[in-house]
């Protein structure tokens, strides 16, 4: 890991994956210094404000983790968008489908024009820099997640300990009403077994059976070791994608959405995503 | 009374044989779905929900549909109704049993089926759909075949029975509505995210289900003496109008808010159904011709039901109603759930077409379906013409 910004991770308490196990405590700070903060509630108004001109705040509570995606260093350096994937897709064990059955791939972060991604913002006379590079989409682990909602069976989950959006694959009944639920798109289908179709396996993490739902899971599983998710950890220290707890406002992320302007995927809907941009 | 089944003329047995050679192909290709996954069928990671539960969906109204013979005879009293109450209560449980196989088939993992049961999730509306479902299919069941054995032992049903009668009146109304809930909760999906879906499902399912047993009222005259009289079809036949035009209503009201709030969300689905959309220079059009049959077959059978000749001929009743409800299967048992997706999420516009598996398991369960209805009608009839003596 890059030395000069000298990110770590402290975990108390045991697994994260699934919340199973103590609650655990995940940071992620710019200095050692920092981490020792964890805890203190943030002062009045400093959660950031969500959409629609809305005066609702998020209840600052508990850890939920975030992330800033710095589309102007993703432009700069196009090469970790690829990276980032790339690494998603090993440290999953994500299926690549072939291209007569692009239809029912299988993606848990990926790259699409500025446009698709953030389809309320209006395209006309649009800054080239926005329109000439991809941008790049993910599961938003939504504060208020409407596929938790619909799920039947729980089989997807919001995790009290760390917020995030977790998915159970031998719980899910593949019914795929949280497909339908996401506004996102974040969600994929294993329409047939995945496995054949797995480039190189990683026995750290399961592969899936056919008729589950999955989707991007912050790597849980790998916050549980102390590491950082397979993406951040892709772009090295460029600070091209900054992982941490929204509701620690001495964290890394806190700072940079305290100083940069950010925009999320869809505010209006008030799902509230935890995935912030830079553009 | 199930012995009934088993006594018939030679059309009755060549008919089930008809919908046991369906029910075969369908059981064939849902085991090649099931070894293979749900890649066996069109559907896509943009489009996630296709034929099965469209057909879900549509059904649920036919079942729900049954109601309008129940409601005018046990609280208005409405007496002509009394023969044919049992085909609206049969009709009911044939459909929701396609609906439950609907959603089996639909399931990427049918054998974990009943996590539903055993984790219950109060805020998912599939949690109370399978109670309400399962409910009025209980209610169905019970209320049919005890008011059908009281018949034949020539007694009056026993009164507690008519609890059950009318509990299933709310539970025919709720079936639909939530079923109209799974969709009309979904945030980021404008064409659902509409507070008419309930009413407007409503409205279809009064006039598809009354339709489907008008029918069924006709083919029973002709096949197995069963005369339901003028007066009670023709009173269907009124409640079927009124039920068609507010669905048209409906359907008007949604271009309205779409076109004149002149939103780009609110219009993408309907443009989508009815004109074609155009995205990166390509028009996506594949549901436009069931959208436009679906238009002029409900306005024409709408209009031919309204005409003299349909309150005498009985085959231009049965072809009026017969085209309402393809009509309305256009409406509901296609384009609805479909033009949900389109859109994606992410502006990407993918078009369903079902493969030949998807559609082999879809006419099984539909063959099933009208099999459950033929029997549960044979005994129904046989328990009458024994009764008539």
């Amino acid at each position: 890991m890059d030395k000069q910004r000298r990110k770590f991770l402290k975990i108390a308490g045991a697994s994260v994956v699934a919340g199973i196990g103590a609650p655990a405590v995940i940071k992620l700070t710019s200095t050692p210094a920092l981490a020792s903060g964890h805890g203190t509630p943030p002062a009045h108004g400093e959660a950031p404000a969500h959409g629609h001109g809305s005066s609702e705040e998020e209840a600052p509570k508990g850890v939920r983790l975030g992330m800033v995606i710095d589309l102007r260093k993703l432009h700069a350096q196009p090469e970790l968008m690829d990276n980032a994937i790339e690494a998603c897709i090993e440290a999953h064990n994500i299926p690549q489908l072939s291209e007569e059955k692009i239809k029912q791939e299988v993606k848990w972060i990926w790259k699409m024009p500025f446009n698709n991604v953030f389809t309320d913002y209006s395209a006309y006379h649009v800054s080239k820099k926005v329109t000439e590079h991809p941008a790049v989409a993910l599961c938003n682990h939504c504060d208020d997640p409407p596929c938790v909602r619909a799920c039947p069976t729980q089989a997807t989950f919001k995790s009290k300990v760390n917020g995030i959006v977790g998915m159970d694959f031998h719980r899910c009944i593949g019914c795929r009403f949280c497909m339908a639920a996401c506004p996102y798109g974040a969600r994929s289908f294993n329409w047939q077994d995945p496995r054949p179709y797995i480039k190189k396996y990683n026995p750290d993490f399961p592969s899936r059976m056919k008729g589950v739902v999955e989707k991007c899971n912050f790597c849980g599983e790998r916050l549980a070791l102390g590491k950082e998710p397979a993406c951040v950890e892709a772009c090295g220290g460029s600070g091209a994608i900054v992982f941490g707890d929204l509701n620690d406002p001495k964290s890394e992320l806190r700072a940079i959405l305290d100083k940069e302007f950010t925009i999320q995927r869809k505010p209006t809907l008030g799902t509230k995503p935890s995935v912030f941009y830079i553009v | 009374m199930i012995e009934k089944t088993l006594k018939g003329k030679p059309a009755y047995w060549i008919w089930l044989a008809f919908l046991g050679m369906f029910m075969a192909i369908g059981a064939a290709c849902y085991i090649r779905q099931y070894n293979y996954g749900l890649g066996m069928t069109g559907m896509s990671r943009d489009v996630s929900w296709g034929l099965y539960i469209s057909q879900f969906t549509f059904l649920v109204g036919v079942a729900a549909g049954g109601v309008m013979l129940v409601l005018p005879y046990y609280i208005h009293n409405y007496k002509e109704f009394g023969r044919i109450t049992i085909l609206g209560e049969f009709l009911a449980i044939g459909s929701i049993v396609m609906c439950l196989l609907f959603i089996m088939a639909d399931l990427g993992q049918p054998m974990r089926a009943l996590n539903v049961v055993l984790h219950p999730t109060p805020n998912s509306m599939l949690f109370y759909d399978a109670i309400v479902l399962n409910g009025y299919l209980f209610l169905n069941i019970l209320c049919g075949w005890v008011i059908l054995t009281a018949e034949k032992k020539q007694v009056k049903p026993p009164k507690w029975i008519y609890f059950f009668v009318y509990l299933s009146i709310p539970f025919a109304v709720s079936i639909h509505t939530v079923t109209a809930m799974l969709y009309c909760g979904l945030p980021g999906r404008h064409f659902w995210l509409s507070a008419i879906i309930a009413p407007r499902f409503l409205a279809s399912a009064f006039a598809a289900g009354p339709a489907l047993i008008v029918v069924a009222c006709l083919i029973l005259k002709r096949v197995a003496g069963f005369d339901a009289g003028r007066k009670a079809l023709n009173k269907i036949v009124t409640i079927i109008i009124y039920a068609a035009l507010l669905n048209m209503f409906f359907v008007g009201l949604e271009f309205f808010v779409g076109f004149y709030s002149n939103i780009p969300g609110h219009k993408h689905a309907l443009e989508y159904l009815f004109f074609g959309l155009e995205h990166h220079g390509h028009v996506y059009n594949n549901l436009v011709p069931f959208m436009w049959a679906f238009v002029i077959l409900a306005f024409g059978s709408i209009a031919a039901l309204s005409t003299r000749a349909a309150k005498e001929n009985d085959f231009v009743l049965g072809m009026s109603c017969l085209a309402l409800f393809v009509a309305f299967w256009l409406d509901k048992g296609v384009g609805f759930v479909l033009a949900g997706f389109v859109p994606s999420p992410l502006h990407e516009i993918t078009e369903y077409y079902p493969t030949m598996n998807e559609i082999g398991v879809t006419l099984g369960v539909w063959a099933t379906g009208f099999m459950v209805v033929t029997l549960l009608y044979k005994i129904a009839i046989g328990v009458e013409h024994e009764v008539e003596g």
